[in-house]
């Protein structure tokens, strides 16, 4: 039994008289402790596709089976890191991920429980030392570290990052890029990452899913990355494999789909 | 690419050894213990700075008074004659001598107690409905024309109504300030609640937040600047309105005094009722405001 399976997917959004065909007929199967990326063009429906499985986003005909079982509402199993981060400004960071924790772990764990699990994935993404700062006076890299604690600390089945790195500088980013396959190698969490860096993609996949432009997006081709882990990003500038691979996105995304619509 | 900068580097340091003068520290002044009278000064400026030009507007305000007023045929008291008159009321707010006879300091606090309240119920039911209208189309779809048309209406004519309904001034005067104040608190509420980002709707849904701690941890935080404007606006009008009230109703309350005045031809006494009442909305006003601002402090910045 596979344990995620996206499962003959299409989603039509209907305005008025006019229907729009954003994804078709996607189908793709992840195993437990997976990392798998998905690449396209901006205006592909990717975030579409992680927002269907996340539950935020209903199917028009096909549907998300996680372990054999449909879901379709959102739910802390599928939990999600937001492209703009969504922490809730008014809290503290520790009370954006006490939110969570406390609402998933309130029936099971102790309240000091709960505070040690909160600690822990602060820790995790080395924001211990801010816990008692509020959004507004953190960076933006910060705040996406305290949002995939967020995520962590629910302990989902399945994390679900969209884009989450898409708004940091190139320096954070590969911070961040580096704590994500830290936290992986650690532990083996399931993950599906939305990106439209192929650098990014390579670098911390299994595998990475290329999407069609839309409308009407499809599943391209999908590419295995045969990278031993623990991955070096240094090491990887001269490795072939990578090469190889970084080669077969830029050929997909620029050669055979260009986004004609871009300026 | 390293290995030229690194070079660089060290020749910098090194001809600064060559040159013979060994890097010197060189002390800053020591920072002089400020006496108690150099601290106060920038503090004093800035209080003269804000303080200083209302006094004079004050001060010309009432000369102009004193020069417009001050005929043997004026109908209006100047100032001088105010304070001849009504010294007592001025001088002494808290002062007791009576059921009727007693400082206009009281009289305010009786009538903010009304207004605390009506403005208090109207805070907590003006919450809830903005936010049922503000949450879901149908009840924006059916609630929303009968507010519009119901907000227009002027306080004073919905008292004859109420004194009928309640038969007591007391509750009568409560239910104006209530449903004077209600309005702009369901607006603003309403429009707050339409602007949660949908970030923070998505975020409760993954956690799937029941309505209750959505209720709490997300839409009125989320909402709060917007709460604020109307309860802001929303106290300014509880106050316009129960001096009118009371007007009416009688009783204690500083709106009755004015009334008992105007038919005891004490004009000074209105006078100096006016400023109580000025002074009195603009202190509500502010401390609403201030709450707002602390409640909000960590909204503002995202």
């Amino acid at each position: 039994m596979s344990y995620l399976k996206i499962d003959h997917v299409d989603k039509r959004f209907q305005r008025g008289a006019a229907t729009t065909e954003v994804l078709k007929d996607i189908s793709l199967v992840i195993d437990k402790g997976e990392f798998v990326s998905i690449i396209g063009h901006s205006g592909c429906g990717k975030s579409t596709l992680l927002n269907i499985v996340a539950g935020l986003t209903p199917a028009t005909t096909g549907g998300i089976l996680l372990e054999g079982k449909e879901v379709n509402a959102p739910g802390p199993d599928r939990a999600v890191v937001f492209q703009n981060h969504s922490l809730l400004p008014w809290l503290t960071v520790y009370d954006n991920v006490a939110l969570a924790v406390n609402k998933v772990f309130g029936g099971v764990k102790s309240r000091a429980e709960r505070h040690d699990w909160i600690m822990h994935n602060l820790d995790l993404v080395q924001m211990g030392h801010a816990k008692d700062k509020r959004p507004g006076e953190i960076s933006g890299g910060m705040k996406q570290r305290v949002g995939i604690a967020r995520g962590l600390a629910m302990e989902p089945k399945i994390l679900l990052l969209d884009e989450p790195f898409g708004a940091l500088d190139a320096l954070t980013r590969a911070h961040l890029q580096d704590s994500v396959m830290q936290i992986h190698a650690t532990l083996g969490n399931t993950m599906i990452m939305i990106t439209h860096d192929v650098d990014e993609a390579v670098l911390l996949s299994d595998r990475i899913v290329m999407m069609t432009n839309g409308p009407s997006a499809r599943i391209g081709e999908v590419l295995d990355v045969h990278l031993a882990r623990p991955r070096k990003r240094l090491e990887l500038v001269t490795d072939r494999t990578y090469i190889a691979a970084r080669e077969a996105v830029l050929k997909f995304l620029y050669e055979r789909h260009r986004f004609v619509e871009a300026a | 690419m390293g290995q030229p900068v690194l070079k660089g580097t060290t020749a910098g340091a090194t001809l600064v050894s060559l040159s013979g003068k060994p890097p010197e520290v060189v002390p800053l002044p020591a920072a002089p213990s400020k006496p108690l009278a150099a601290k106060l000064i920038p503090w004093g400026r800035s209080a003269l700075v804000n303080l200083l030009p209302p006094l004079i507007t004050v001060a010309l305000i009432l000369l102009f008074w004193q020069l417009a007023a001050h005929g043997p045929q004026s109908s209006l008291p100047p100032p001088t004659k105010i304070w001849e008159e009504a010294k007592d009321l001025i001088t002494e707010p808290f002062y007791w001598a009576g059921s009727q006879d007693i400082g206009l300091g009281w009289r305010i606090l009786v009538s903010l107690q009304r207004v605390a309240i009506g403005f208090s119920l109207a805070a907590v039911v003006g919450v809830l409905l903005g936010a049922l209208v503000g949450q879901s189309v149908w009840a924006m779809r059916g609630l929303d024309p009968v507010f519009q048309v119901l907000r227009t209406v002027p306080p004073l004519a919905w008292l004859p109504l109420s004194l009928a309904a309640f038969r007591d001034s007391q509750p009568s005067a409560i239910f104006v300030i209530f449903i004077t104040a209600i309005w702009p608190v369901i607006i603003n509420t309403a429009v707050g609640i339409r602007n949660i980002p949908q970030d923070y709707r998505n975020v409760a849904q993954v956690l799937r937040l029941n309505q209750v701690e959505f209720f709490f941890k997300i839409m009125v935080p989320s909402a709060a600047p917007y709460i604020f404007t109307g309860l802001r606006i929303g106290v300014g009008l509880s106050w316009l309105a129960i001096v009118a009230a009371e007007m009416l109703t009688g009783g204690v309350g500083i709106g009755f005094f004015i009334w008992d005045a105007w038919n005891s031809s004490r004009l000074s006494d209105i006078i100096v009722a006016l400023v109580y009442i000025g002074v009195v909305g603009f202190l509500l006003d502010r401390l609403v405001a201030l709450i707002g601002h602390v409640v909000t402090r960590g909204t503002a910045t995202n």
